[in-house]
C-alpha cells in the first residue's frame, strides 16, 4: 500500500504534474504517512529518476521545469507539516547563486537553482547583475556553504573572478566553495581564476554542489575550526 | 534565374509584422534612460523604463531608413553594399577561443591569434569583410574593444564588422575609426566599418544598446541589429513565434535610432538560435537556427530593408565532418536567401571558438553557395542544339571551341583543399584539415601588409599608445614591440 502511494508519489513528479504532487502529499498527510516519509520514499526517488533521464538525453528542460514545480507544489503541503512536528528536512547545502556583474543572463543559472533546491539545497538566487561584493555580503548573512556564478558572455565570464576576490576580501574564501557555470566557461577558467569546481549543465552542477559538500565536510576534519 | 529560397509565404510575414506592431505597443519594449527623453519627444508613452511604440510612429522610422548603402575599403573605394539581394560573407565576431591547429584543442586567443586571422581573411576573396574575430586574453579587457579592431585596421583593407562592448568604448572605437578615415565627415561619407548593437531578448534595449544606437545615428556610422532570440528560451518556442520577437527588436530599435537621426544607415540583423531542451544550448548549425535565420531576414526583405544573419558557424569541438556538414549547409541557404551580409564563417562550438583552418575551409563552401546563387544561366543562342550540330552523335563535347569559351563561367575550381583527385594531392594524402593547415600557412607567406598613409598610421599609433598606457599597456601587441615604443610626443616609425 504504502509503496503504492511512494511510486505514485514518483510518478507525480517525472510527470511534472504539481496538482497531482500537491494532492498526494494531503492524502498521505491524511492517512498518516509521515511527512518526512514522503518527500524521502516518494517525491526525491522521483526527482533523482529525472535527473537521470535528463542526463540520458530522454527527458527535455521544459519536462525538467515541470517536475520542480511539483516538487514545490508537494513541498509547500508537506513543509508546514515537518515544521508543526519540529522535524527538518536534512538541508543538502547553502548556497548563494547569481550571473556576473554586467550579465543578464539568467536561464542556466534558473535551471541550478531549481534543481538544487529540487535536490534539498537552499537557494538564495541573487539574480542578474550582481557585483561581487553582493555575493560576499549575501554569503555571509545566509552562512553559505557554496558560491555559484554565472556567465554567458565571453566579455562578463572575467567578473567570475572578481567574485572570488570579493570573497577573500571579505575573509570567507576558506569557508564558501565557488562553482562557476555558463556557456563559455570550462574547467580550465575555472582553475585558472582559482574556482572550486564547474559544471557544464544544471544536472552536473547538482552533482558538483554534493562533491563540494563533501569536500567542505573532509576540510573541516582536517582543519577544526 | 537567380535562385531563392523562400520560408514564409506573403500571409505569415504580414501576420509576423502584425503582432511584432502589436508587441512593441503592448507589453512594449524596455529601453534605458540614455533615450527616454528621445522618445518622449517623439510623443512615445515612457513608463517604467518601457516604451510603448505605436504602430504609425514605427512605420515611420521604416520608412525613413536607407533602402541601401555602401561600405569602403581603405582605399575609399566602395566595395561592398547591403542591398536587395547581394550577398557577402565575413567571419564571425568577438571570439574568446582559438582552436589551436597544433594541439586541435581551443585556447584563449590571443593578439597574434587574431593578426593571423585576420592576414588569411584578407587573402580570401570569398569574404567582403573582415571582423573583429577574437577577443584577445593578452590585451587588457578594458581596451580590448578598440585594440581588436586597431589590429584589424592596420593588417587588413577590407570593409570591417566591429562592435563595442559598453557605451565607453564605442566612442574610443570612433574615435579611431575618425582617424582611419581622415576624419568625422569622411567617416559619414566613406564608413569603412559597420557596428553590431544587441537588444537583449525579450525586447529590451538595454543601456549600452540604447546609447550605441542612438550615438552611431548620431555619428552618421552604420549600425547592425543583432537581435538574438533563443527559442523556447528567451523568446517563444516556434519558430514564427520567435520570429516575431526578431521583428519587434529590430523595429523598435529602428525607431530609436531614425528618432536619434533619421536616414542614419542601419541593418535588419541578427543572431537568432533555438534553445536546445537536452542541454540548453544554442546550437548555430542547427537546421532550425538557419531557418530562423532566413526567416527573420525575409521579414527584414519585406520592408524593403538591408539585411544580416549569423551562419556559416557549426557546432562541432572540432573541426570535423559535424561542424563542416553545418557550416556548408547553413552557407548556401544564407545565399538562397539574399541575405546582404552572413557572418559567423570560422567558428564553432557554439560561437566559443574560432579556427583559421576552419576559416579556409567555409571559404570553399561559400565559394560554392556565390555559384549556386548565379543559377543555370543559358548561354547562346541556344541551349544544345547549336553544340549537337557540330558533334552530331560523336560526344567530342572537349574539343568545342565553345567548351573552351564557356567552361570557366559554368564550373567553378575550388582550392587544394577540396580534393577533386588532382594527381598532386595523391601524393599528400593529407585530410581535409591538413590541407586546410597546409593552405592557411601559403596565405600567411604570400599576405603583404601594405602600410597606411604614414601620417595617419603615425596619428593610430600615437592614439594606440595613448589610450594603452591608461590601462598600462606596454607597447602595442603585434604592432610595436615594448622597446619601439617612444616616449608620448615623439615620432614613430611604422611596422612591427
Amino acid at each position: 500500500m504504502a509503496e503504492d502511494t511512494y511510486s505514485v508519489m514518483r510518478q507525480s513528479i517525472i510527470n511534472g504534474a504539481p496538482e497531482t504532487a500537491a494532492d498526494l502529499a494531503q492524502q498521505a498527510l491524511a492517512s498518516g504517512v509521515a511527512a518526512l516519509d514522503a518527500i524521502n520514499n516518494g517525491y526525491v526517488p522521483g526527482m533523482h529518476d529525472v535527473g537521470e533521464q535528463f542526463a540520458r538525453g530522454q527527458m527535455f528542460l521544459p519536462d525538467m521545469m515541470a517536475s520542480a514545480e511539483a516538487m514545490r507544489a508537494a513541498m509547500a503541503v508537506l513543509e508546514p507539516e515537518l515544521t508543526r512536528l519540529g522535524t527538518e528536512r536534512p538541508m543538502a547545502g547553502v548556497v548563494v547563486l547569481g550571473t556576473t556583474k554586467g550579465d543578464i543572463h539568467e536561464i542556466g543559472k534558473i535551471l541550478v537553482g531549481t534543481l538544487l533546491t529540487a535536490h534539498g539545497f537552499r537557494v538564495h538566487d541573487l539574480g542578474v547583475d550582481v557585483p561581487g561584493e553582493r555575493f560576499a555580503t549575501k554569503a555571509r548573512e545566509v552562512g553559505a556553504d557554496i558560491v555559484g556564478v554565472s556567465a554567458l558572455l565571453t566579455t562578463t565570464m572575467r567578473n567570475q573572478k572578481g567574485v572570488i576576490e570579493s570573497l577573500e576580501k571579505a575573509g570567507l574564501r576558506s569557508q564558501v566553495k565557488v562553482m562557476v557555470g555558463g556557456a563559455p566557461v570550462s574547467r580550465g577558467w575555472a582553475a585558472e581564476i582559482g574556482a572550486d569546481g564547474y559544471a557544464k549543465d544544471a544536472m552536473s552542477a547538482v552533482v558538483l554542489a554534493r562533491q563540494l559538500m563533501e569536500q567542505k565536510a573532509q576540510d573541516a576534519v582536517k582543519e577544526p575550526a | 534565374m537567380r535562385p531563392r529560397f523562400q520560408l514564409l509565404d506573403r500571409a505569415l510575414i504580414e501576420r509576423i509584422v502584425g503582432e511584432a506592431f502589436q508587441l512593441i505597443e503592448k507589453p512594449g519594449v524596455r529601453v534605458a534612460p540614455y533615450v527616454v527623453e528621445l522618445l518622449r519627444g517623439a510623443g512615445i508613452k515612457v513608463e517604467d523604463g518601457v516604451a510603448h511604440i505605436p504602430e504609425t510612429m514605427a512605420r515611420r522610422a521604416l520608412e525613413s531608413v536607407p533602402r541601401g548603402f555602401s561600405l569602403y575599403d581603405r582605399s575609399g573605394k566602395a566595395a561592398m553594399r547591403y542591398e536587395g539581394d547581394q550577398v557577402h560573407f565575413d567571419p564571425g565576431s568577438s571570439c574568446l577561443n582559438i582552436l589551436d591547429p597544433k594541439t586541435e584543442q581551443a585556447r584563449p586567443a590571443q593578439a597574434a591569434d587574431l593578426v593571423r586571422l585576420v592576414q588569411v581573411a584578407e587573402m580570401l576573396p570569398q569574404l567582403s569583410a573582415q571582423s573583429t574575430a577574437m577577443v584577445c586574453s593578452d590585451v587588457p579587457s578594458e581596451i580590448g574593444d578598440w585594440y581588436r579592431l586597431l589590429l584589424v585596421l592596420w593588417y587588413s583593407e577590407k570593409p570591417v564588422v566591429t562592435g563595442a562592448f559598453s557605451a565607453s568604448s564605442l566612442h574610443t572605437l570612433l574615435e579611431l575609426m575618425t582617424i582611419e578615415n581622415g576624419g568625422a565627415e569622411e567617416l559619414r561619407r566613406r564608413p569603412r566599418a559597420i557596428f553590431d548593437v544587441c537588444p537583449s531578448p525579450p525586447l529590451n534595449w538595454s543601456e549600452f544598446a540604447s546609447q550605441n544606437m542612438v550615438d552611431l545615428a548620431r555619428a552618421g556610422v552604420p549600425a547592425e541589429i543583432v537581435s538574438m532570440p533563443l527559442a523556447g528560451a528567451t523568446a517563444p518556442v516556434t519558430l514564427a513565434g520567435s520570429i516575431v520577437q526578431h521583428a519587434a527588436e529590430c523595429i523598435s530599435g529602428i525607431t530609436i535610432h531614425q528618432l536619434a537621426k533619421p536616414g542614419a544607415p542601419i541593418v535588419w540583423g541578427g543572431a537568432p538560435a533555438i534553445f536546445d531542451m537536452r542541454t540548453g544550448r544554442t546550437p548555430m548549425g542547427a537546421i532550425e537556427t538557419a531557418m530562423l535565420d532566413v526567416g527573420c531576414a525575409e521579414v527584414g526583405k519585406y520592408f524593403g530593408l538591408p539585411t544580416h544573419a549569423y551562419m556559416v558557424a557549426g557546432d562541432g569541438r572540432l573541426v570535423d565532418a559535424q561542424t563542416e556538414m553545418e557550416s556548408g549547409m547553413s552557407a548556401a541557404l544564407g545565399a538562397l536567401a539574399g541575405i546582404n551580409m552572413i557572418s559567423g564563417a570560422g567558428m564553432l562550438d557554439f560561437l566559443a571558438c574560432h579556427s583559421i583552418e576552419k576559416l579556409v575551409i567555409d571559404a570553399e563552401a561559400i565559394a560554392s553557395a556565390q555559384r549556386l546563387i548565379e543559377g543555370i544561366e543559358p548561354r547562346g543562342e541556344t541551349l544544345a542544339t547549336d553544340m549537337f550540330a557540330l558533334t552530331g552523335l560523336t560526344g567530342d563535347f572537349l574539343k568545342l571551341k565553345e567548351t573552351r569559351a564557356l567552361f570557366r563561367q559554368e564550373q567553378h575550381f575550388p582550392s587544394a583543399i577540396v580534393d577533386r583527385g588532382l594527381a598532386a594531392m595523391d601524393e599528400t594524402a593529407l585530410g581535409v584539415v591538413g590541407r586546410a593547415r597546409q593552405r592557411v600557412e601559403e596565405l600567411v607567406a604570400s599576405y603583404q601588409r601594405r602600410p597606411l598613409a604614414a601620417d595617419r598610421e603615425q596619428e593610430m599609433i600615437a592614439f594606440a599608445l595613448r589610450e594603452g598606457r591608461k590601462a598600462g599597456l606596454d607597447g602595442l601587441p603585434e604592432i610595436l614591440r615594448p622597446e619601439y615604443a617612444p616616449e608620448p610626443g615623439t615620432s614613430v616609425m611604422s611596422g612591427k
